[in-house]
């Protein structure tokens, strides 16, 4: 099954106005799921990920419930139809 | 939050191009510099050091640097004075992955010569070169300066470790000069090849060798018209002259209550006149005696002048950050600054009488101000701005 991104706000530009984006195929990692939104929306992923690949210290990715900060990372494994949503973290000044 | 666009610009306009911590304004008003219009905040919660206005080749292109602390720092730029701006998909400037950096802020943007139109330049943050040839579309790291075997032991000054002056020299395209704090000041004689540190004279208080070949914390360059070999400079503490395209460098402050500070600006056609904002101690930086003052010397920094009609001269507690000083093209000069408590003062005689112009903006980072030439508002740039897809916005990017 597909996996579904929430795109923040701020990002909706680089998503052709969604909201939501499924990628296609079965990513089984995180990291595989961003590279397949990358090939159809880069300019959302290379927001949310530096030119490194390291996800930016102020966003938050939640796999289902799950902040992968605190887990595998973009090792984080997927289950199957879940959603992943972007979120900008509570900083600034 | 969407930025109402300036009502016109018509050519011999002035604009000021003010970045700041929560985004940037663009002021305008004709050349009697009387009244001024404001458009911003564009880019409502990015901080923006860096501004440039590209007048070559018929263009009226502002470029900004808006970072966000979540998305990043981009480059982006705009062909009708701020209507719209153009973001591409993919960042214009980013390190290479061999690099192993990540790009923090985009810290100063310099355009090449006249003879060298779509020639750009970046500084960023952590310290490094970047160098458009196509006007802008594509960017790439200055290798020869990244390679450098002083980068490693820079230092990061408060600000981070920035790069954060560039200046070309129109007479030798081939010259470059940066400065980056903390490191000093850096020449190169092949256009960007190869580096050679250019601090001989300027004193490091605040490190163990007084005099090293690196590690200096220059805060602002300036190169008057003119003079293809004169510099002057506001270290950390000091002020400097060189008259030998940087190969030395000799104290030049004399008169001024403070030698800190940083902010510089030269006058648009007498090389003799530079413009500083000196500051008490490099751990108050506020304006001494709480007497906010601009500095003027007329004869190449032999001696300066206090310049404060009209600015406040008591219990002034503002700091005039490195790129928040400028002048225009005018005749008389224009001269402009803004503060970190968000107030923005402009002088329409040389800086003998001033008045704010904006009150109560964000921190002030960067202040340029720019007279537009050359059919405003009809013609295209010759080069488009951005490659692949491109994010058009009409409000805050």
């Amino acid at each position: 099954m597909p996996v579904r991104f929430l795109v923040p706000g701020p990002l909706r530009d680089f998503a052709g106005g969604r909201t939501h984006v499924e990628v296609a195929g079965s990513p089984r990692t995180l990291g595989e799921a961003l590279r397949a939104l990358e090939e159809a929306f880069p300019g959302v992923v290379r927001r949310v990920l530096d030119e490194q690949g390291e996800v930016r210290p102020h966003v938050n990715l939640f796999v289902g419930e799950d902040c992968v900060r605190f887990g595998d990372g973009l090792a984080t494994p997927l289950p199957e139809g879940c959603e992943i949503a972007i979120l900008p973290a509570v900083s600034g000044g | 939050m969407k930025a109402a666009p300036l009502s016109s610009v018509r050519d011999g306009d002035v604009l000021l191009l003010v970045g700041t911590a929560k985004g940037a304004f663009v002021f305008r008003s004709d050349r009697s510099r009387r009244r001024w219009e404001k458009s911003g905040p564009h880019f409502p919660g990015r901080s923006v050091y860096a501004m440039a206005y590209d007048g070559r080749e018929g263009r009226n292109r502002i470029w900004a640097a808006p970072k966000s602390l979540h998305w990043g720092a981009e480059l982006v730029s705009s062909d009708d004075f701020g209507r719209t701006w153009s973001q591409p998909e993919t960042p214009r400037i980013s390190f290479p992955e061999k690099a192993g950096a990540t790009l923090a802020h985009v810290w100063q943007i310099t355009p090449g010569g006249t003879d060298e139109p779509d020639r750009l330049f970046c500084g960023v943050e952590p310290s490094a070169l970047f160098e458009s040839r196509d006007g802008g579309r594509t960017w790439a790291l200055n290798e020869g300066l990244w390679n450098h075997p002083h980068r490693p032991k820079w230092m990061p000054g408060g600000g981070g470790l920035c790069l954060h002056t560039i200046l070309t020299d129109p007479a030798r395209p081939e010259r470059l000069m940066i400065a980056t704090s903390t490191g000093g000041v850096y020449r190169s004689d092949d256009g960007g090849s190869t580096w050679q540190a250019r601090n001989r004279g300027i004193k490091a208080y605040f490190l163990k060798d007084k005099e090293p070949e690196f590690g200096q914390c220059v805060h602002k360059i300036v190169h008057p018209s003119g003079k293809p070999d004169r510099f002057f400079l506001q270290h950390h503490f000091g002020l400097y002259r060189s008259d030998d395209a940087g190969d030395s460098w000799r104290a030049a402050a004399r008169g001024v209550p403070s030698d800190f500070g940083f902010a510089m600006a030269t006058h648009p056609r007498d090389a003799d006149t530079v413009y500083i904002v000196p500051l008490q101690s490099d751990e108050f930086r506020c304006p001494p005696e709480g007497k906010l003052r601009v500095y003027r010397t007329r004869d190449g920094a032999r001696s300066w002048k206090p310049l404060s009609r009209g600015l406040p001269q008591k219990d002034s507690f503002d700091t005039i950050l490195r790129d928040g000083l400028a002048t225009d093209r005018d005749d008389p000069a224009g001269v402009y600054f803004g503060t970190r408590n968000g107030w923005l003062y402009a002088s329409r005689d040389e800086g003998e009488t001033w008045s704010a112009i904006a009150e109560n903006l964000p921190q002030i980072a960067c202040v340029r101000a720019v007279t537009v030439a050359g059919r405003a508002r009809a013609r295209r740039p010759r080069s488009a701005a951005a490659p692949r897809r491109t994010v058009r916005r009409r409000k805050a990017a």
